[in-house]
């Protein structure tokens, strides 16, 4: 089987714990407005890899890695080629390389639940809060992911909880309140990260000649960064 | 042998013969802790380093040069006592008698002395060249016996910043041997080597060798003579730790008064120093603030040694380094670490005393260091971006754990092992030389055999490398040569008497090659074999460009199909190297090191068949080609540790640059991540790593507002400099490296 690659980063040092080797899948089904790969969205795009070959490359790699790191495969959304991915992952733990995911949890079938066994960490990109702005910025329902939070639950597996912080969509303390809340509720969650806007992703927009849908929000300021962060952390 | 001064020390081997190692082992605490314990600087230390400050600035102020002594010849006793703030000052000595005021030193030659000295608006004093008259210096011997294939070499820089003008350094005397012995008994042993040679055969080598020994005992004494113009007398062992590092600092002060090397290193201290450290805080002698006060007062004096070059040499090399190399860390032999609080202490200076690029803190790196060591070197770096790390696993193997680095990259066991340092060729410009049938085009200089231009619409990879080797070969042979002839008139006309004196008298000799453009000539040979590489002739029929169609594997992305030709090229030219015996029967050595001389070598060479413009600078050191990376930081790391340290015994140098948003969310990832990367890249058994954790926006802002980053440091290739120091044409060429970055 093969997989459908945008581009591969040999240093991670953001997407999950410890250093990682950070495949890239191509196509999305979702059109977030702050997205920062819209080089990913286009199903047709990127190269075809065999697992296999993924794994070998990730191997050079292991020496990096120390207890911490491994591969994370993000996008793009990996749950769309989430056969290939569960193929991947399964190499991967056989070579002892720990597991990671970076998904916006939009999309729940037999074939991601099946993923899911072989992931050792998911990095669950909460866009909202709630079903309005989902359905506005992102594409999808805000219910869809809670689902998928809720079987990342049941089964226990780690969650690192993320949401990128966009000036005048969710800067405020309510939203703060309701991630806190789900954190609360779904132990799996150990780790919350906020990140904030950026937009040096506008030269890619510009390349690729689509408009960059949130290219007139500013980047959040650092003590708003400094505020939110003290808020979930509390 | 015992000595009073030596009480509460382990007896053994040391005291019956000139053995450092033994002494170290015996007595040094390894130490496994965090940096918690260390202490901040005194108000003491704050004023004095508040004083060089303003001296810095002056320097500045003053064009790079505060001050030239031009009436004296600069030697171990030929100026008065010098002191920044005498009664403040805990380590005394200065190379002349007032700080930052430079001496002339004519033995490596006169030429580049004058121009110096013109240069800033001085004249050579005429007692000076009145002396030198009648002298023959080293430049002088050289250009005696260079035959005219040697000239054209230079004279066209496929060979290039040979050590024929000056000094050539990356020689490290064991300073350490003063502060155990004293000077007296390192004289009676010198004597005994000496009066061994009588009733022997005396042919060229032992007749040089006795008049060696002989100028190696008078410049013992004249050490001796200047300690005590500082109030010191140094004929016994030192009885404490300030003796200890003022002792140690004395002689390394006498070789750079006596020397002007281009790199003059200082070997391997701090955990040397830390046995009597310990020593002092446990019989309640010295407290932790004043101990860190010791290395700090030591540091500011290292801070202060400069050498008189010409505008030429500092633009090369962006300002005026000395090198001053020492090695912390590393693991011992029986599988304790060499790390000390004295490891941590002297990193602490960085802190104590702000960044610097001065002294060049190199951390021998093993994955079996204490990780709390670790963290601290990956926090200092992140920090300061003023240390590099050097592949213990890789050289303890081979040199054992009583090495140190010369220069940059140069691994020698100290005081056993010396290095004929020998600058670089430039390999881009032979490919091209060597496809132009032995002719330069930049120069418009017939070098090499003479054979006819390369023939057809398209480059043949074979037929390039089978004519690649002809030139390799033969500009191998003139290489050796060229190096031959240099050392033999250095050590006849420029020898190092004191640091020499601080050698065993039987050393082991390393002949340092070195290679310059490697990447590029990877990445011209991979696209010449992969791509289509049509060249374009000028009128006389010279290839002058190359137009490259379709895609080919660069180096710097972990791809074997290139990588593997960078190291094959290394290989190569070792291996023809060692067919042309060297001096004094050295090692031939071979390193991938350019300094910041990268941007020159760009400016002498031509278009190359990987893309590259004509007169564009080539990459540092053994870098891939800015901005050719396409796979993030971990692919163009493992592309260089593929370069072989068998084939490259004088070093690999890396230079990595990294944001610190690239790097992790906080200090904590950042610090642990750095670990991970460093663990990671030399496990890949790779030889060295200069780290920046910085924004391109911040060299912007220094490159457009000087004076406001008075101390910004980066590590450039081997070593590190102030930013500002750089040339414009480096700062542009520094900015435009690769960063990794997060998108």
């Amino acid at each position: 089987m093969k997989g459908y690659i945008n581009s591969f980063q040999s240093l991670g040092a953001l997407d999950g714990p410890g250093i990682r080797f950070v495949v890239f899948m191509q196509g999305c089904n979702l059109r977030c407005g702050c997205c920062h790969n819209p080089d990913t969205w286009d199903y047709s795009g990127g190269k075809e890899f065999s697992a296999s070959e993924i794994v070998g490359k990730a191997k050079r790699y292991k020496e990096y890695f120390g207890k911490d790191g491994g591969i994370t495969v993000s996008g793009g959304e990996p749950l769309l080629q989430a056969e290939f991915v569960y193929e991947l992952f399964q190499l991967c733990k056989a070579e002892g390389i720990n597991t990671c995911l970076d998904t916006s949890g939009s999309i729940m079938d037999d074939s991601v639940r099946k993923l899911l066994t072989v992931t050792d960490r998911v990095l669950l990109d909460i866009k909202y809060t709630n079903e309005n702005d989902y359905q506005k910025h992102v594409g999808c329902s805000y219910t869809s992911v809670l689902e998928f939070l809720d079987f990342l639950n049941k089964n226990q597996i780690p969650v690192t909880l993320r949401q990128v912080i966009i000036p005048t969509l969710n800067d405020n303390e309510e939203n703060i309140a309701l991630l806190k809340a789900l954190k609360e509720s779904n132990t799996c969650i150990d780790k919350t990260e906020l990140l904030p806007f950026k937009k040096i992703c506008q030269v890619k927009y510009d390349k690729l000649k689509i408009e960059f849908p949130f290219s007139a929000i500013p980047e959040p300021k650092a003590d708003t960064m400094d505020k939110l962060n003290n808020l979930i952390n509390i | 042998m015992k000595h009073e001064n030596w009480n509460g020390f382990v007896a053994g081997e040391w005291q019956n013969e000139i053995n450092v190692r033994n002494f170290i082992q015996l007595n040094y605490k390894e130490y496994l802790g965090d940096s918690s314990f260390l202490a901040e600087a005194t108000e003491r230390t704050n004023s004095l380093m508040k004083k060089l400050e303003s001296l810095f600035a002056l320097e500045r102020q003053f064009g790079g040069v505060l001050d030239i002594d031009t009436a004296t010849v600069s030697s171990l006793t030929s100026y008065s006592p010098g002191y920044i703030d005498k009664n403040n000052e805990i380590i005394v000595g200065l190379q002349t008698n007032r700080p930052l005021k430079r001496g002339v030193n004519p033995f490596g030659g006169m030429r580049m002395v004058k121009q110096a000295c013109e240069a800033y608006g001085y004249k050579l004093g005429k007692k000076v060249e009145e002396e030198f008259r009648f002298r023959t210096t080293h430049n002088d011997g050289v250009f005696r016996a260079y035959t005219d294939e040697m000239r054209q070499a230079r004279k066209c820089h496929v060979i290039t910043g040979l050590p024929d003008a000056y000094g050539r350094g990356r020689i490290i005397g064991d300073y350490r041997r003063v502060a155990l012995y004293g000077v007296d008994k390192l004289i009676e042993e010198k004597k005994k080597d000496k009066s061994k040679l009588a009733g022997g055969f005396f042919n060229t080598e032992a007749i040089r060798l006795d008049e060696e020994l002989y100028r190696q005992i008078a410049f013992l004494g004249y050490l001796k003579e200047m300690a005590e113009m500082y109030g010191y007398d140094i004929s016994e062992p030192a009885k404490n730790a300030k003796e200890a590092v003022q002792w140690t600092y004395f002689a390394y002060l006498a070789a750079i008064k006596e020397q002007n090397g281009a790199a003059m290193s200082l070997g391997r201290v701090s955990t040397f120093f830390d046995i009597y450290f310990e020593r002092d805080l446990a019989n309640g002698t010295l407290t932790e603030a004043e101990v860190q006060e010791i290395i700090d007062d030591f540091v500011m004096k290292l801070r202060c040694a400069r050498h008189l070059r010409t505008p030429e040499y500092n633009e090369l090399f962006g300002g005026d380094p000395m090198w001053i190399t020492e090695a912390v860390g590393g693991m011992g032999e029986d599988g304790r670490t060499l790390v000390t609080k004295s490891s941590f202490r002297i990193l602490n200076t960085l802190y104590t005393l702000g960044s610097s690029p001065e002294p060049n803190l190199t951390i021998l790196w093993s994955n079996s260091l204490p990780e709390n060591f670790k963290k601290f070197c990956a926090k200092v770096s992140a920090d300061t971006d003023s240390i590099q790390y050097e592949n213990d696993d890789v050289m303890r193997p081979i040199y054992g754990d009583d090495y140190a680095i010369a220069c940059c990259v140069s691994a020698m066991k100290v005081g056993k092992q010396m290095q004929f340092f020998g600058a670089r060729c430039n390999l881009a410009k032979l490919l091209l030389i060597a496809i132009n049938g032995g002719y330069d085009t930049t120069s418009g200089i017939k070098i090499g055999p003479q054979m006819p231009v390369l023939d057809g619409e398209k480059l043949d990879f074979d037929e390039v490398m089978e004519r690649y080797d002809v030139y390799i070969k033969w500009l191998s042979n003139l290489y050796v040569n060229t190096m031959n002839i240099i050392h033999y008139m250095h050590d006849k006309y420029a020898y190092e008497k004191i640091q020499m004196a601080l050698h065993d008298t039987d050393v082991e000799r390393f002949m340092a090659f070195g290679i310059a453009g490697l990447s590029v000539v990877a990445d011209s040979l991979s696209a010449i074999k992969y791509a289509n590489v049509a060249p374009v002739k000028n009128e006389s029929g010279y290839i002058i460009d190359f137009v490259t169609t379709g895609d080919f594997p660069k180096y710097g992305n972990d791809d074997d199909r290139v990588d593997l030709i960078a190291k094959d090229m290394t290989h190569k030219v070792i291996t023809e190297l060692r067919k042309t015996p060297a001096y004094r029967k050295a090692i031939h050595t071979l390193s991938v090191l350019t300094i910041t001389s990268n941007v020159m070598y760009g400016k002498n060479t031509g278009a190359t068949p990987d893309g590259r413009k004509a007169f564009a600078p080539f990459a540092p050191g053994a870098n891939p080609m800015h901005n050719r990376e396409e796979n993030g930081a971990l692919a163009s790391l493992n592309s260089v540790a593929k370069i072989s340290y068998d084939d490259c015994r004088d070093g690999v140098s890396n230079t990595f640059s990294i944001t610190p948003e690239a790097l992790g969310r906080d200090e904590d990832e950042r610090v642990s991540n750095l670990v991970s990367i460093l663990d990671g890249y030399f496990a890949k058994k790779a030889h060295h790593i200069n780290v920046n954790v910085l924004n391109r926006e911040t060299l912007m802002k220094a490159y457009e507002n000087p004076e406001a980053y008075p101390n910004l440091t980066i590590r450039v290739s081997g070593y590190a400099v102030n930013f500002n120091k750089l040339s414009r044409e480096q700062q542009r060429e520094v900015i435009s490296r690769t960063f990794h970055e997060a998108m």
